[in-house]
């Protein structure tokens, strides 16, 4: 990928320039750089141990990059606090759900639009009496079809309940830009397919990043599909010419596409 | 066994009037107490346990509700307490006019203003290290106590007169009872405020901090400064315990900011049930029965202390709260009734190793420390001949008899209870499908 | 110069019996998360049940099995208290650590009285293990032992000084220097040690490996708490035997711990010795920042403002000077000296 300095270009909501992270003497990635337009939907894939959910951590801010820079809507946010990361637009998702066990799935949601919605740290109004926040917290659940859990506290979930909650929390705020961190991981193959549409609906007009593994929900759910290889993006493209990449066929897709032919062939 | 089950099904979603007669209750009981208990003695344990209840509540907002273990936090109410005394001596000097009443705030914005000093260092880490933090600053405190005798009066300490100034609907704060109401006042109306604070926006976000700090910086807020807000809030609370205690006690030592009263309010929070926002309310009145009549009854009531917060923290982390609680939900679904046999033969035999153990520890403690005084020891209203075997044999067996049956007892309740935790599950989701 | 070296030197020993109770304390707090709030009160049970068994069978055989005694206690302590709470988080072990403190100070004072016991060192160990002395003609000079009295009393042409340099704190260093030692290639060069490292961070595949996790873990419990009560054996018959000695020096190595970087054994070697010398070498300065301003020419009186401050002597001061680096170093350097893990 290109060594030079790019000047950011209006209209790109996701901007990943020349990013190197090691751990230690571990190079985990090397040089990796993406560009996200705004609205896009864009899945990475790779093979385990490439780097995504480093990845991840690297834009959502819970680690700093050693080299490179990440831009959000042209600002720079590489070595800004996860918070500040947040506040300029940007929410994530994670892949084993953290949400807050304690609470009640109303109150999950509520915490993540309080700030949004410019509570901020005040201690001289009730929550009751925030009806915009009550609205909106029902509004969400009601798009991840948890209102009639709404009290049930979030450790009593069922799994497949607490992966929407996870996702509830992460879009709820409003932000433009979404990081969802393998939302379907651990589902069946029909929760699968209803929680891609459910992601499709609320992630609606904002730009959408996803780290995936289920072939099937890349295909359905992506406008472009970026392959992430030993720290690499090997290729970035829409998935019918990613598919068609033999350097991704090769490192990747290859056998697992193989697999899926002779699946839908046997069907 | 979990509180959080019990907290799904008892969360209230309360009628205004349900409200409305817990608060009524509670006033009520803060007015008429002192003309229930009418003697002196009761008078000074009521007057103390209105100050314990403000200073627990002020310490859960940051153990319970925030999750933050701090072992200093008398350096807050302790700092209020020197800072009202010193007022209320200007005031009588002169050089001050502030009516009494409103000296307990002017401890409150002690306690804030210190805990806005070192809360900010204090609350750049979270977890143990916090802990060690609040230990090191609390030492530090307590050590500048000691080299700073024109603040914090040396060895004898600070000493006021809470008469001062015109009376005010002949009201000098002479007398206790007077003083009694202005604790309860006070008491009331902090306790109201740090109620409110949990329905507060702060106050909900606090608890999420306190369920996962990383989540919530991924929800937009930065925890350090929740953490920092709490603290503060928190420390102008204890500060108002403070001041009262000022006022109450008119002499303040150095050992207001010391580690024995910070640990005093960890134990008894910890044992009154963090979990619960009434939990720190019974831990401050066990605060005050230990600490004023367990410490009378017997010189080992600090090793008896301990144990029991052992015993608590192993088997019932929430406290009593949560075991009254947990009791509660079984009433609730009508099924106490089945339990009270095994209740019943818990206590008795509990009581057996209760009596045994602790005749052998009062008569170690005498042998240790008084055995000037001869060899009896008054344990129960009997004599005990510390030196005899007899005693000891006989303390040794019923304590090991208690133990056995106890055991048996345990293994019976458990059954029993968690039949009726299986049963009530039951019923609950019948309850959900419906 | 002489009385400086000597200084230095009981700063550096007080520093190591510091590091032999951090090390203890670090080790437990990387292995198991454990912050062990009675660490301290291990160390004084290793002090008073040596100097029980010295009154039995003398110094050397209680120096020996003392500690082991103390790590048997704190092994039983682990496998059954500590590991029933470990379930329910890292704050209720915290918790039952700081019940056992209270606990365990009142067995002591129960056992053997509220006064301190005269635990004193071994014939071998009283006394001079080498004298530094100063002489205005020959300058600095060293002898192994208690130097005669002629060569450290001076007339009017000659200035001598000497400064002795006990065998007790002596003792300590070796100690500690052993023990660190031992520690390090236990960690390093055993399979054991291996065993140890690999469970700090995926206890679980260790486990699926066929070791005994929670034995590893009862045994390295034991094992600080071992090393605390060593600390405390050689601690207690060089300085004082009380009941307050382990609160004296609990909120002193949580200091040392966090200066120098939660979870580094290195940075509690550091900050032990940075914390051992700030505790000692002040003792000797009498001066305060007032003296100090008179020194520059200011006129500084009991009206002056903050002279309550400004008078106390450094010696005076010397108690808070750990507590105020804590402060410092949380502002400037919150991961501490030589921190790796952000907790």
């Amino acid at each position: 990928m290109s060594q030079q300095h790019r000047p950011s270009t209006k209209g790109l909501a996701l901007e990943l320039i020349d990013i190197y992270k090691s751990f230690g003497k571990t190079e985990i990635i090397r040089g990796a750089s993406l560009s996200v337009a705004q609205g896009e939907r864009v899945a990475i894939i790779g093979p385990n141990g490439a780097g995504k959910s480093t990845l991840f951590n690297l834009i959502s801010g819970r680690f700093t990059p050693t080299r490179g820079e990440i831009r959000l809507m042209g600002q720079r946010i590489d070595g800004r606090k996860p918070f500040d990361i947040n506040r300029r637009g940007l929410a994530r998702s994670f892949q084993v759900s953290n949400l807050f066990t304690r609470l009640s799935a109303f109150e999950n949601i509520r915490c993540a639009v309080l700030w949004s919605m410019g509570h901020r740290y005040a201690f001289w109004r009730f929550l009751a009496d925030l009806d915009d926040v009550t609205e909106r917290v029902d509004e969400v659940l009601e798009m991840i079809k948890l209102d009639k859990k709404r009290d049930h506290l979030a450790m009593n979930l069922t799994y497949a309940e607490q992966r929407a909650l996870e996702v509830g929390v992460t879009i709820a705020g409003g932000s433009p830009v979404i990081l969802l961190d393998e939302p379907t991981a651990g589902m069946s193959k029909s929760e699968t397919t209803r929680f891609v549409r459910l992601i499709r609906e609320v992630t609606e007009g904002r730009t959408l990043l996803t780290v995936e593994h289920d072939m099937g929900v890349v295909f359905g759910l992506a406008d472009k599909i970026a392959v992430l290889v030993y720290g690499e993006v090997i290729a970035f493209d829409t998935p019918e010419r990613v598919r068609a990449d033999a350097r991704v066929q090769e490192a990747y897709l290859g056998s697992v596409l193989a697999d899926q032919q002779v699946a839908s062939a046997a069907a | 066994m979990t509180i959080d089950e019990t907290r799904a099904a008892v969360h209230f979603k309360p009628l205004n009037v349900g409200r409305w007669i817990v608060w009524g209750l509670f006033a009520l009981l803060l007015i008429v107490a002192p003309l229930w208990w009418t003697s002196g003695f009761a008078l000074t344990m009521l007057s103390q346990m209105g100050i314990a209840i403000i200073a627990c509540l002020a310490y859960n907002m940051i153990l319970g509700q925030g999750g933050m273990l701090s072992f200093g936090h008398a350096v807050y109410s302790g700092l209020g307490s020197f800072l009202a005394i010193h007022t209320l001596n200007l005031a009588s000097a002169g050089k001050l006019s502030i009516p009494v009443s409103l000296v307990p705030l002017v401890g409150g914005l002690a306690g804030l203003f210190f805990a806005f000093l070192l809360g900010y260092v204090t609350t750049k880490k979270s977890g143990t290290t916090f802990a060690m933090i609040t230990l090191g600053v609390g030492e530090l405190v307590w050590s500048m106590s000691l080299m700073l005798p024109e603040f914090f009066g040396g060895e004898g300490g600070i000493s006021g007169n809470r008469v001062v100034g015109n009376p005010f609907l002949g009201i000098t704060f002479g007398p206790q009872i007077q003083v009694y109401y202005l604790i309860a006042v006070y008491c009331y109306i902090t306790t109201a405020a740090m109620f409110a604070f949990t329905r507060t926006p702060l106050g909900r976000i606090l608890n999420a901090v306190r369920d996962n700090p990383e989540r919530v910086e991924f929800v937009g807020y930065n925890t350090q400064i929740v953490r920092f807000l709490a603290f503060m809030a928190s420390g102008f609370f204890a500060g108002i315990a403070g001041g009262l205690a000022a006022i109450n006690f008119e002499l303040v030592t150095g050992e207001v900011v010391g580690a024995h009263r910070s640990g005093a309010y960890l134990l008894f929070v910890f044992l009154g049930g963090a979990t619960f926002f009434f939990g720190p309310i019974i831990g401050a009145i066990l605060m005050v029965i230990a600490l004023v009549l367990l410490s009378e009854w017997t010189k080992a009531w600090l090793l008896y202390l301990g144990l029991v917060f052992l015993f608590m923290v192993m088997y019932a982390p929430g406290g009593f709260a949560s075991l009254i609680m947990m009791n509660l939900r079984v009433a609730a679904f009508g099924k106490l009734r089945r339990l009270w046999t095994s209740y019943l033969a818990l206590l008795g035999t509990g009581l057996t190793v209760l009596v045994g153990g602790a005749a052998m520890v009062e008569m170690t403690y005498h042998l240790q420390m008084n055995a000037a005084m001869g060899p009896d020891v008054r344990f129960m209203g009997v004599k005990l001949d510390a030196t005899g075997l007899d005693a000891w044999f006989g303390a040794a067996f019923t304590m090991v008899l208690g133990i056995v049956l106890f055991e048996f007892a345990r293994r019976a309740f458990r059954q029993e209870w968690d039949q009726t935790q299986e049963e009530i599950e039951k019923e609950i989701k019948r309850r959900e499908s419906l | 110069m002489d009385q400086v070296l000597i200084n230095i030197l009981n700063g550096i020993s007080a520093g190591l019996l510091l590091f032999m109770l951090s090390s203890g304390l670090t080790l437990i707090f990387s292995m198991m998360g454990v912050l062990n709030f009675a660490h301290t009160s291990f160390y004084m049970v290793g002090a008073y049940l040596a100097y029980s068994m010295s009154q039995a069978v003398g110094f050397w055989p209680a120096f020996l099995v003392a500690p082991l005694v103390v790590g048997v206690m704190g092994a039983v302590f682990e496998r059954y208290a500590l590991r029933k709470v470990h379930k329910f988080g890292h704050v209720p072990e915290l918790l039952v650590t700081f019940g056992l403190s209270y606990v365990v100070l009142e067995v002591v004072k129960l056992v053997w009285g509220l006064s301190n016991v005269p635990f004193s060192p071994p014939e071998v160990l009283q006394g001079s293990a080498f004298t530094v002395m100063q002489s205005s003609e020959t300058g600095l000079g060293l002898m192994l032992g208690a130097a005669p009295k002629a060569l450290c009393v001076g007339n009017d042409t000659v200035k001598l000084a000497c400064s002795t340099f006990p065998a007790a704190r002596f003792f300590i260093m070796a100690v500690a220097v052993v023990m660190l030692l031992f520690l390090w290639l236990l960690l390093t060069r055993t399979r054991i040690g291996l065993v140890i490292q690999a469970a700090l961070t995926h206890p679980e595949m260790v486990e699926a490996l066929g070791h005994n996790v929670p034995r590893v873990l009862m045994l390295v419990f034991g094992s600080g708490c071992a090393l605390a009560g060593l600390a405390g054996v050689i601690g207690g018959m060089t300085f004082i035997t009380e009941p307050s000695m382990a609160a004296i020096v609990g909120s002193i190595v949580f200091v040392v711990v966090v200066v120098g970087g939660m979870g580094s054994l290195a940075g509690a070697f550091v900050g032990s010795l940075v914390i051992g010398l700030l505790q000692t070498l002040p003792l000797t300065v009498d001066h305060s920042l007032a003296d100090a301003a008179r020194s520059l020419g200011w006129a500084v009186t009991p009206q002056t403002f903050g002279y309550p401050f400004l008078k106390i002597t450094l010696s005076q001061a010397a108690p808070i000077l750990p507590y105020l680096l804590l402060v410092l170093i949380l502002i400037f350097r919150p991961k501490g000296l030589l921190g790796t893990r952000e907790d």
